[in-house]
């Protein structure tokens, strides 16, 4: 099994070279450079060129690309072009802390609700309750992420009051357990706004996963040996159908980044999305590669990550 | 009947309520009994109600079906009336079962041990390393020469004739009195087949269990059972001693099994085969289930059911032709 996942990390070192090219060689691509949009086009040409050449960008396009990989190994990504003077690495370092409460609390929620209610919808197949749960499933998949999250910010913010509409915190100077919940209030609304279509999602997946599992021969066999239902369904079913479950998971680190970017705008929440669209629009050239390949990282890991659970959790995987 | 019986099941119907109001008799009035230590073949083609007959013993009929009537006293226990919750003490400790299809009847992501030491702590109340203990006995009994190591082995990394051994294994490993084996060799290579019947009937000697053995295979039959019950369509249609099957088989039914199977002495270009199909059990013809392919029908026949009646000592013929 080490042998497995030894492996699995090996093959992760090219692919993350791939992506690194991907990043650099899809801006390289896109017409105008990081003047193109904010330069008056009076400006004399002489002095444009300098500006280019004190950027690097008259260099040849190998040389550019090994000056930026050098950085990037290290941490350095340069600088932003909006912010300036401010590091590219400073400004995604504040932002990713944001991004990576409101990913985990999203999952944290994906996971509580869904597999619990995905379980009883198996265990209980065409029952009212079943019924209701795949009405859910629906509305939560049909929903778009914008407009729930904009009617979930005039239910409970701004009708009821129950729940601050925006940003991470209510006031600086917030500390300790005050500081903790005052978090956790305000990540309430957008991880739930993010997390709808993931649980809708993984409910419908675990409900017919359990089901399946419950017909199999093991089952039957567990129940002939006089397990108790307790141990049939906690230990015999579970085990096996969360294998997919686990393998879906990982890839969901990418839909939340990319969920991430829409419900970050829609709460005015300081995350790495929101820094991307506004590096997307003020052609923050550094800063756009720089979430680029972070974001391209995270999503390699997070399947590097799903298969070690898969090897784990399924001896089957393990000798291939 | 002098001898106590061990299992004494009374007019069974199993049925299954299908979508559009239709009943599947699966399982249609069935009455026999298994003494200790006796071995009982339930024969019969695919779809005639022997499979469902076994698990309905075993109360593990899931939805849409249903165990309509009658009894299943099993060591004097009516096994119908017991909760859910009481059968779970009666299977695996009292009634071990093993299953047709040894490629999916173990759990794919459990040890072998982690499988067999479950049953022993669930049943026999003992400690892990008791129990550790007496799972290596049981694979060694069963003939895994490397029995500590197969206890950390996953079922996939055995063959399909091993993992029916776990299996058994595991069946056995509470001393049930009655051991239900549902098809266990048909899956198997036909050199497996016989290692695996051997070892059961050595296992049901060595624990004096009774073994309910489920099967399509009259040679089977033929070497291990000692008493044998043809079915057909939900029904018993004969039943006697094994040598008075192959002897003095009575039912048209049983005779056309017979003649379509190959014999040593008489040379035939074409095995005999009994023409149709068996009926679908939401829709069985009226009067005799067989009346359709038996070709002695008479009128009679697709009138009324006959009964399943005692024609000799110890032979039982549910047809008209012997009354």
């Amino acid at each position: 099994m080490y042998q497995y996942i030894i492996r699995r990390v090996l093959v992760f070192i090219p692919m993350l070279f791939v992506l690194t090219i991907l990043c650099f060689g899809l801006i390289k691509a896109a017409p105008g450079d990081p003047f193109s949009s904010r330069l008056d086009p009076k400006i004399n040409p002489e002095v444009y060129e300098k500006q280019r050449e004190a950027l690097g960008l008259n260099d040849p396009i190998h040389i550019q690309y090994l000056n930026w990989v050098k950085g990037a190994i290290r941490g350095d990504f340069g600088e932003s072009m909006i912010f300036k003077g401010r590091a590219v690495s400073d400004l995604i370092g504040e932002r990713l802390e944001n991004t990576l409460y409101l990913g985990l609390m999203t999952l944290f929620i994906t996971v509580v609700v869904s597999i619990p209610i995905g379980i009883y919808s198996a265990r209980h197949p065409y029952t009212p309750l079943d019924y209701g749960a795949t009405a859910f499933g629906f509305f939560g998949l049909a929903t778009p992420n914008f407009f729930f999250g904009l009617v979930a910010i005039y239910i409970f913010s701004i009708t009821l009051g129950w729940l601050p509409a925006q940003g991470t915190v209510t006031r600086p100077g917030m500390e300790g357990f005050e500081l903790f919940i005052d978090k956790i209030r305000h990540l309430i609304l957008p991880s739930l706004t993010l997390g709808l279509a993931g649980t809708a999602t993984y409910m419908r997946y675990m409900r017919s996963e359990v089901l399946d599992v419950l017909g199999s021969d093991y089952i039957r066999t567990a129940r002939a040996k006089g397990m108790t239902e307790r141990s049939v369904l906690y230990k015999h079913t579970l085990r096996n159908a969360l294998i997919p479950i686990i393998t879906l998971l990982g890839f969901e680190v990418g839909t939340l980044l990319a969920g991430a970017v829409i419900t970050e705008g829609v709460f005015q929440f300081p995350g790495l999305g929101r820094l991307f669209l506004q590096s997307i629009g003020n052609r923050d050239y550094p800063t756009i590669m720089a979430i680029n390949l972070m974001l391209g990282f995270l999503v390699l890991l997070g399947n590097l990550l799903a298969d070690i659970f898969y090897s784990i959790v399924d001896p089957r995987i393990r000798y291939d | 009947m002098t001898q106590k019986t061990l299992l004494d099941v009374k007019g069974l119907k199993t049925y299954f309520y299908l979508e559009g109001k239709k009943v599947a008799k699966a399982v249609d009035g069935v009455d026999f009994s298994v003494s200790p230590g006796e071995t009982v073949a339930l024969v019969g083609e695919s779809g005639s109600g022997k499979s469902i007959t076994s698990l309905s013993i075993m109360k593990l009929i899931n939805k849409p079906g249903k165990i309509e009537n009658g009894q299943i006293l099993f060591d004097g226990k009516d096994l119908v009336g017991l909760t859910d919750k009481q059968m779970t003490n009666i299977r695996g400790r009292e009634i071990g079962m093993i299953f047709q299809e040894p490629m999916t009847a173990l759990n794919p992501v459990f040890t072998i041990g982690n499988q067999i030491k479950e049953t022993l702590i669930r049943h026999k109340k003992i400690s892990k390393a008791e129990a550790e203990r007496k799972a290596i006995e049981l694979l060694k009994l069963v003939g895994f020469p490397r029995a500590e190591e197969t206890m950390k082995e996953y079922p996939h990394q055995l063959s399909g004739g091993m993992r029916q051994r776990a299996m058994i294994a595991i069946a056995i490993s509470c001393d049930p009195k009655l051991l239900i084996a549902d098809e266990p060799t048909t899956a198997l290579d036909v050199t497996i087949q016989a290692q695996i019947l051997d070892l059961m009937d050595e296992m049901k000697k060595k624990f004096n269990m009774a073994v309910l053995l489920i099967t399509h295979d009259l040679g089977v039959v033929a070497e291990y059972a000692d008493k044998v019950m043809v079915m057909y369509g939900g029904q018993i249609v004969e039943e006697t001693k094994v040598e008075e099957l192959f002897l003095n088989p009575k039912h048209p039914y049983t005779t056309g099994l017979l003649e379509s199977l190959p014999s040593l002495e008489k040379e035939v270009d074409r095995l005999g085969a009994i023409k149709g199909m068996v009926p679908a059990a939401h829709s069985f013809p009226v009067g005799c289930r067989f009346s359709d392919r038996c070709p002695h029908a008479m009128d009679k026949c697709r009138e009324k059911n006959p009964e399943l009646r005692e024609v000799e000592p110890g032979h039982k013929v549910r047809c008209y032709l012997y009354e």
